[in-house]
């Protein structure tokens, strides 16, 4: 058997990380999870969460988070903050390096580091983020009671949380790119029935704009016109990349977008590297699917240490 | 449960608390709402019993207090601002994890 630290190490603590967790440590293996930040990830800024079975009343993003650490502790599950910088994958030996130099190893690795919101790439996104340019309605949504604000997207994430937004603000201007959205209908079917929710089609934001605080956007439509609206925020909610910054991609492989492809048992193309959660290239990207794969993942890992023996 | 180490501080507080305190402060803008405030509420109540005495580890309700978080321009939380001396060393806005908030803490403590 290889001298290694651990037998699995889980890098990245969201749903499906949180789960494999609970899995492994159930089962007894030597694990180790490690989290950069809280764990939670993207859920933990979710407001509602409606559609994960079990909580038939539903729950915030937030609640759920702590149930699942809550039930992962009653396991044991050993947890470790940390920002790792480095991966290195073997057949015999996954290593990783922490921002302090630190190195820990073992024999199998399931990752779980999520994605996180897509951004703009425009002129005065970054340097009025946290004061009026937002990536989470969440967090952010109550600085804006009874102010004009605008979303930026088409999908689920961008609809839901329009509608949300109207709690708090006295007009919410939906702006996408296209003529139509691509959000599921009962979402759509609740934003345009919302009086508070207006669209403005087939246009883009091109700049972002005050002293201090957000003041004003740029827009251009898909003929070239442009125009500026006054608003003191702007939601930025299409889509997410993938947090693979650290990985060893060429090794692992990815699909065109940087996400990490995995078989049905979600193995990588590295023997006893599995990966899952939203880092999985997939098309379905929810809290149920990445507890699931996050399941999926730690009975894989558990057959590979088994082999090993 | 707030850790006994943690302070609550008010808009009338804050200026003597903070701006005017010998020692630095790390101040946590929050509110109940927050789902990512909530997560990182038992990272600032391990801080505030190993920091103790170095710095003040404090809290702000931003929706009890509106006035600091607008003279900061607050519009996300959670944020976190560490002060010394009535400047404003470092910030950082998000569910950041622990080792990020002990290197920003020992840059004064």
């Amino acid at each position: 058997m290889a001298n290694t630290d651990y037998q699995l190490i889980i890098l990245g603590g969201g749903p499906a990380g949180l789960t494999a967790g609970l899995y492994a440590a159930r089962d007894q293996l030597n694990v180790l999870l490690v989290e950069k930040g809280v764990v939670g990830g993207q859920v933990l800024v979710t407001d509602w969460i409606d559609n994960y079975p079990g909580f038939p009343d539903g729950l915030s993003g937030s609640d759920l988070v702590e149930k699942m650490a809550a039930q992962v502790a009653r396991f044991g599950l050993k947890t470790r903050n940390g920002n790792v910088v480095k991966v290195e994958l073997s057949e015999a030996t996954k290593k990783l390096t922490l921002e302090s130099g630190e190195e820990l190893t073992s024999q199998a690795l399931i990752i779980c580091t999520g994605a996180r919101p897509n951004k703009l790439g425009i002129p005065g996104e970054e340097k009025l983020t946290g004061k009026g340019v937002s990536y989470c309605a969440t967090c952010d949504g109550p600085f804006f009671r009874d102010q004009e604000i605008l979303v930026v997207g088409g999908g689920d994430t961008a609809v839901q949380e329009a509608d949300f937004l109207t709690k708090f603000a006295s007009k919410v201007t939906i702006i996408h790119r296209r003529d139509t959205l691509r959000a599921t209908k009962v979402l759509q079917e609740k934003a345009f029935a919302n009086e508070r929710i207006a669209f403005i089609w087939n246009s883009n934001v091109i700049a972002v704009e005050g002293e201090k605080e957000v003041e004003r956007v740029r827009l251009r439509n898909n003929n070239d016109k442009e125009k500026e609206i006054a608003v003191s925020g702007i939601f930025i909610l299409i889509g997410t990349i993938p947090n693979n910054e650290i990985l060893p991609l060429d090794q692992l492989g990815t699909d065109k977008h940087g996400f990490i492809k995995t078989d049905q048992e979600m193995r990588t193309k590295i023997p006893g590297v599995m990966a899952a959660g939203d880092i999985r290239s997939k098309t379905v990207r929810q809290v149920i699917n990445g507890a699931g794969e996050g399941a999926v993942a730690a009975i894989a890992a558990e057959h590979y240490l088994s082999e090993l023996d | 449960m707030a850790g006994e180490n943690v302070k609550h501080l008010t808009d009338a507080e804050f200026e003597e608390y903070v701006l005017k305190a010998d020692v630095p402060s790390l101040v946590d803008f929050w509110a109940p709402w927050c789902g990512p405030c909530k997560a990182i509420g038992p990272v600032i109540e391990e801080l505030a019993e190993e920091y103790a005495g170095k710095v003040q580890i404090t809290k702000m309700n931003v929706d009890d207090n509106p006035t600091t978080p607008g003279k900061y321009s607050i519009r996300a939380i959670p944020t976190l601002i560490l002060f010394k001396g009535g400047e404003i060393v470092d910030q950082v806005t998000g569910a950041v994890g622990k080792t990020q908030l002990v290197a920003m803490l020992n840059k004064v403590a």
